[in-house]
């Protein structure tokens, strides 16, 4: 039937984020915290993530356009967005989150702006991908179980 | 001993619904999964931003005279530790140098640093437990399990085995009294091990 069918749509969606990297276990985590009283509990986070992480976004800009780049400044705010990033299950935002706190510790600034560049892709993209998840989950049925991809 | 016995002796699983968290953590995202994972394990939670607020709900912000004050109970407090401000050591060490109730609240330090040091510290100075962020729903679990069935840590001590305090004193004063009965040595047998030297 369609439901099924769509369901089965929202699996496979599912599925690519994670063989792409993109997302890992602690968003099923979050997915298993979803019930019939909370049940867009994950994409009630993921919202709030990237309207939080936007004010992040905007200090590590001005943080990167100033000379000499101030590193222990910019490592605050990445230890913070990795954070959130982790806490989502983003999981190449976060990777690229580390990345951008080695360039830090070793003074590397060209790395710092180089590997923020890379970052924000990831995060943007992953916004897109998200949204179009979420709303195909809705649109198949009120309980998505977490289900751990393959 | 017996006091803070009774106060875990009294959290049996009928009354998980009032088994109060207080949550402190600088990061929005974090203070609303931890808020989500407590409640989805039916606990009662508070959840502020900082250690001062954490400490202001406590009544142990030296504003409120804590004589009288009809504080709200908390049984854990689950702080992240890297906070601007007070950091959730600095939260952790004036809670466990409070007197008599405070103290016994079992504190958890959370964290996405996997550093030796900072968790070795952290256990030294009283801490229940450390855990690394994301925090799993089964450590949620895993905790609120623990502390509920009264097998809390020791005041004071490191990290305790899983026995309950009563068992604890009963089992040491069997052994203490086994040892006086048997294992003291007769006159005749040090002679004979001295010999033996």
């Amino acid at each position: 039937m369609d439901r099924n069918n769509s369901r089965r749509q929202v699996a496979a969606m599912k599925q690519s984020l994670f063989d792409q990297g993109l997302l890992d276990e602690q968003f099923i985590q979050l997915e298993e915290l979803q019930d019939d009283a909370n049940p867009n509990f994950v994409e009630e986070i993921v919202t709030l993530y990237y309207r939080d992480s936007s004010r992040l976004i905007s200090n590590l800009e001005q943080t990167l356009e100033r000379n000499p780049l101030d590193f222990n400044k910019l490592d605050t705010i990445m230890h913070q967005f990795k954070g959130s990033s982790s806490s989502i299950g983003a999981k190449k935002v976060k990777a690229e989150s580390s990345l951008i706190r080695e360039y830090c510790r070793t003074g590397n600034a060209e790395g710092c702006r180089k590997s923020y560049q890379q970052m924000k892709k990831e995060y943007v993209a992953l916004r897109k991908k998200l949204e179009n998840y979420f709303q195909l989950a809705r649109q198949a049925g009120p309980l998505e179980r977490a289900c751990r991809p393959k | 001993m017996a006091i803070s016995g009774d106060v875990l002796r009294d959290f049996s699983p009928e009354v998980v619904g009032e088994f109060h968290v207080l949550a402190v953590d600088d990061s929005f995202v974090d203070r609303k999964v931890i808020e989500r994972l407590l409640k989805f394990t039916s606990c009662k939670v508070t959840v502020v931003e900082s250690g001062t607020r954490a400490l202001q709900y406590l009544g142990l912000d030296g504003d409120t005279s804590s004589i009288g004050f009809d504080g709200v109970k908390v049984n854990m407090i689950m702080t992240d530790y890297s906070m601007p401000g007070m950091t959730g050591y600095e939260l952790l060490k004036k809670i466990k140098q409070e007197s008599s109730v405070f103290r016994e609240i079992p504190v958890v330090v959370m964290s996405s640093e996997n550093i030796l040091t900072r968790i070795d510290s952290c256990l030294e100075e009283g801490a229940e437990e450390f855990l690394l962020k994301p925090v799993k729903l089964s450590d949620v679990k895993r905790l609120t399990d623990f502390i509920l069935r009264g097998e809390g840590k020791q005041v004071g001590g490191k990290r305790s085995q899983k026995r309950s305090r009563s068992d604890d004193f009963v089992s040491s004063l069997s052994t203490s009294c086994s040892s006086c009965d048997l294992s003291s040595p007769s006159p005749s047998e040090i002679s004979s091990k001295k010999s033996r030297l």
